[in-house]
């Protein structure tokens, strides 16, 4: 077996151990009677020694994939999302290490869960380095940034429990309507991985030629059907099927046909599941929320936020600015990256100053977490999928 | 304005909400809250205080917490709204009117509304900057009404307070105990283990500790304005200088912006990543992407100019050699040299032979140099070529004449007057690539041979006399937020009352849990009151008395 295979192999483990640890996490909860008993049950040791198991085995991925390319596993997509899945569960060991809360565990290891998933969406071959990333900062830099990015979205992860706890979910309310949109989201990714996954496995290729923003002909590979074709597109596949629209060329209509699959698939799964439930999935989860303690979860949320704030602050601020002027001359160049990096400081300040002094805590605090995190996800997601600037590596 | 003096007999400046020393509420809100605010120590704040002059009404508004929060909402707003569409720096044009073009050909409407607004060159509008400069104002302004006062109070604070202030704190407890003076003295001594500095004084015990940690956003804002005076410096001349320049290969040309240094290009190369050296890990994305690049490396050799020699003169002396790579500029005398651009395969010199269009024989050949044509080629047999006109960029006929779009020789073409012994008074020929055109018939033509190409580098110059000053605004920012949210501000106060009861209360900035998990372990080892946390009504009580484990 090469190194590229055992390190696969290990990410695979990781990914079990995982989903095993958070039945474990759901165990602790349900078999505990009291808060007490909660915060010492033996269900929550056992799933937090798996987490351990899978995180370790996350870091074996991580290390013999770099030991494999010679250069750190932060340069494309799939890398940067898996890294940033094994420091959210990073992240959360630490935490359940102070406090010991087998929600936070329920709650953070799914979404672990999703992330990894999305990440293994994107090219997942060892790509060598251009120029630009060839530096000790590639390391320093996206690791920093990961992991302060990570511990950020603890902090969300608290929000939701403590929402998922909190509000009222037989009364019709805006937060009810919210907290429902939340998981809906969530749904709508799992709905991505699985309409990529099926036409993956099913080795599905439409080729288009198309004239692109620049008036250049170019041409484009797509792995799902194309409900959107590009600009002036000519089908080089006619069996295949034909879009429905053609589109103008600042758009990039493989991209959009891949997210409109997504949010039908991910409506699909969406409804089967609250038809299977009867109710919204956010009262699903309520009973899993309900032993938490509020001011406890409220407390991890502000704690988190303290924790990563520096730590962002470091790697996607300052490490990015030293780099930045070795690489590409400036320090600072207003590139949509950078600016969105910018934005979830800014965003996080203005959180920690409505705490402050405004005593924004509890249920607003839990919503700004969740929001903070939504910019996180977008400056990951849709900055390098949609808005194209230098750091738009996949 | 007047002093407010305290029953303890402490004078308080005006606007004091707690004694500074005591404690007792002095306002009279202060006195109906069940929980004193804290925050500040209840200190007297100038902008909570003074509102009646326009001085004090700038220094309120920029001192409000809810107008600096409004401040960052608009400048993340409007940064948002900048990554919209590409801005200015990223478009492939330089007029107004290309500008415009660009955004309404790709954007519609909504392009040119954008273009229309100045959102295309968001980050260098007046505005934008009048954001920041009300952000870094109110930084300053809300740092210093907080920080002196802070600072005053907590210095001031004696060890025994008034009971009502103990029992306005979030975390309170008041009970008998068997032994006070037992109990207190446990207390201490268990404080002092959890490193708590302990005052005592009669009965009554201060523990505090982390209270640097107060310090923490005053540091950083610091740290800040430090990193924002560094953005501003650069606007004085000599503190930084950025520009471009392309340098051929062979040539050795004086660095833009850097006077008395002389940069010669040695070689331009570029290197792909090639199938052989790495088939093994990255077959599959070479196989996938086509072409990876590897390297852009310009060789160069760096010359200084002799002291007091004159502009231009060739007293050059080597400094060093250096290949210039991308990630690893060349660094002299604070200027730092980047690899940031290449064009391949520019034409350096074309090789031409004069040949008889009957016969096909040549007369020989000559090459043109596309940098510095000669005026006259001779062929040595007779015959010479005199160059009528040369067309770098050749672009068409405009106005009955050839014409050059640039200086650069990216599609040169030639008039040439071929003088031969055969025809001494000379005909003319226009010669561009793949093209000849003659005014009449001609017997002799020019017929291209040969071209010599070379690469050229795109250079940037930077010399930045700021950084190291934006680079302690960041360091003193990171020591301030690791100061201040690394550690809490803890203080625990027991102290018996007059009738002999024990009180208990304790106050921190953030994580009360942590504190209130030191409470317990300070409460096995010192018979103390229980206490409540009033803003945790969900806290398990019997947690506190140590009920039995339920282990599943």
């Amino acid at each position: 077996m090469d190194l590229v295979t055992i390190s696969s192999n290990l990410l695979f483990v990781s990914f079990v151990a995982y989903l095993v640890a958070t039945l474990f996490f759901g165990g602790a909860i349900k078999k505990s009677k009291s808060e007490k008993a909660y915060h010492n049950s033996k269900w929550g040791t056992i799933g937090l020694v798996i987490t351990i198991i899978g995180f370790l085995s996350h870091l074996g991925y991580f290390f013999t994939r770099w030991a494999a390319s010679g250069h750190a596993p932060l340069s494309n997509m799939f890398e940067f999302t898996t890294a940033f899945g094994m420091m959210l569960v990073g992240a959360f060991i630490m935490l359940y290490i102070i406090y010991r809360t087998p929600s936070l565990g329920l709650f953070a290891l799914p979404v672990a869960i999703i992330i990894i998933s999305y990440a293994t969406m994107f090219p997942t071959e060892v790509t060598p380095l251009i120029p630009a990333l060839q530096s000790k900062w590639l390391f320093i830099h996206v690791i920093t940034t990961v992991i302060g990015e990570s511990i950020l979205a603890i902090s969300a992860i608290a929000g939701l429990v403590f929402l998922v706890k909190n509000i009222d979910m037989t009364k019709k309310s805006k937060s009810r309507f919210w907290i429902e949109a939340v998981m809906y989201t969530l749904v709508l990714v799992l709905g991505f991985v699985v309409s990529s996954t099926t036409f993956n496995v099913m080795n599905y290729e439409a080729e288009f030629t198309y004239i692109d923003k620049d008036e250049a002909p170019a041409e484009i590979t797509y792995h799902i059907p194309p409900l959107f074709g590009m600009n002036e597109y000519e089908a080089m596949t006619p069996e295949k099927m034909t879009p429905w629209v053609e589109l103008p060329p600042i758009i990039n209509a493989q991209k959009l046909s891949s997210l409109v699959w997504s949010i039908a698939v991910g409506s699909v799964l969406y409804v089967l599941l609250r038809l299977i439930a009867r109710k919204p999935l956010a009262a699903v989860f309520q009973p899993l929320a309900k032993k938490a303690n509020s001011q406890l979860m409220d407390e991890i949320g502000y704690r988190a936020v303290l924790i990563g704030f520096p730590v962002f602050t470091l790697g996607a601020l300052i490490f990015a600015m030293i780099w930045a002027h070795e690489a590409w001359s400036r320090f600072w160049g207003w590139d949509p990256k950078e600016v969105w990096a910018l934005i979830t400081w800014l965003f996080y300040a203005a959180f920690l100053h409505l705490r402050l002094s405004k005593g924004w805590e509890g249920k607003k605090s839990a919503w700004l977490a969740v929001i903070g995190f939504v910019i996180i996800m977008f400056n990951l997601i849709a900055v390098n999928l949609i808005i194209a600037g230098l750091h738009s590596y996949a | 304005m007047s002093k407010i003096k305290c029953q303890c007999g402490h004078e308080n400046p005006y606007g004091t909400e707690l004694c500074e020393k005591c404690g007792r509420p002095l306002s009279e809100k202060a006195k109906k809250s069940d929980i004193v605010d804290m925050r500040y120590e209840g200190s007297s704040r100038r902008s909570q205080t003074y509102k009646s002059s326009i001085i004090d009404k700038i220094w309120n508004f920029f001192s409000s917490v809810k107008i600096g929060v409004s401040i960052i909402a608009a400048v993340l707003i409007a940064s948002a709204i900048g990554t919209i569409f590409p801005q200015k720096f990223y478009v492939p044009a330089t007029t107004p009117e290309g500008y415009l073009e660009y955004y309404e050909r790709l954007y519609g409407t909504v392009g040119k509304l954008y273009y229309e607004l100045g959102f295309y060159d968001m980050y260098n509008s007046w505005w934008f900057k009048v954001l920041v400069g009300m952000l870094a104002t109110s930084i300053i302004i809300a740092s210093i009404d907080r920080v002196v006062p802070l600072y005053k109070s907590l210095k001031k604070q004696r060890t025994r307070r008034h009971p009502s202030f103990m029992k306005r704190q979030r975390i309170f407890g008041e009970g008998d105990v068997r032994n006070t003076k037992e109990s207190l003295a446990k207390a201490e001594e268990k404080l002092q283990a959890m490193r708590y500095n302990v005052k005592r004084e009669n009965g009554a015990i201060l523990a505090e500790k982390n209270r640097f940690s107060r310090w923490g956003p005053y540091v950083n804002h610091v740290g800040l304005i430090i990193f924002i005076s560094g953005v501003l410096l650069r606007g004085i001349p000599g503190f930084y200088v950025d520009e471009a320049m392309w340098l051929r290969e062979g040539e050795t040309r004086n660095i833009v912006g850097a006077p008395g240094y002389v940069l010669e290009n040695k070689k331009f190369t570029l290197e792909n990543y090639t199938k052989e050296e790495a088939a093994e890990v990255f077959g599959e994305a070479l196989e996938k992407n086509g072409m990876i690049a590897k390297s852009y490396t310009t060789d160069v050799t760096l010359y200084k100019q002799d002291e007091g020699a004159l502009p231009g003169s060739e007293s050059l002396k080597k400094v060093k050699d250096y290949a210039i790579n991308v990630n690893k500029p060349l660094k002299f005398d604070g200027y730092n040299v980047f690899q940031m651009d290449y064009k391949l395969d520019e034409l350096k010199n074309m090789t031409f032979h004069l040949v008889n269009k009957s016969s096909e024989e040549s007369l020989g050949e000559f090459t043109v140099n596309l940098s510095d044509p000669a005026k006259v080629y001779d062929l040595g047999n007779g015959s010479t070529v005199n160059m009528l006109g040369f067309y770098p960029d050749y672009d068409g006929i405009k106005d009955g004449e050839p014409y050059s779009k640039s200086p650069v020789p990216n599609n040169p073409a030639f008039i040439f007057q071929m003088n031969t012994p055969d025809k001494p008074e000379g005909e003319k020929s226009f010669v561009a690539i793949r093209q000849t055109l003659e005014v009449e018939e001609n017997d002799y033509a020019i017929k291209f041979a040969a071209a010599e190409t070379r690469n050229i580098s795109g250079l940037t110059i930077r010399k930045d006399k700021t950084l190291y000053i934006l680079l302690l605004g960041g360091l003193v920012f990171m020591i301030g937020v690791i100061q201040g949210m690394y550690w809490q501000h803890r203080r625990v106060w027991i102290q018996e009352d007059t009738e002999g009861h024990l009180l208990i209360a304790a106050h921190t900035n953030k994580n009360w849990f942590s504190l209130r998990k030191e409470l317990d372990t300070l409460r096995e080892t010192a018979d103390l009151p229980a206490y409540i946390d009033r803003q945790d009504p969900e806290l398990d009580k019997p947690e506190q008395e140590g009920d039995e484990e339920i282990w599943t």
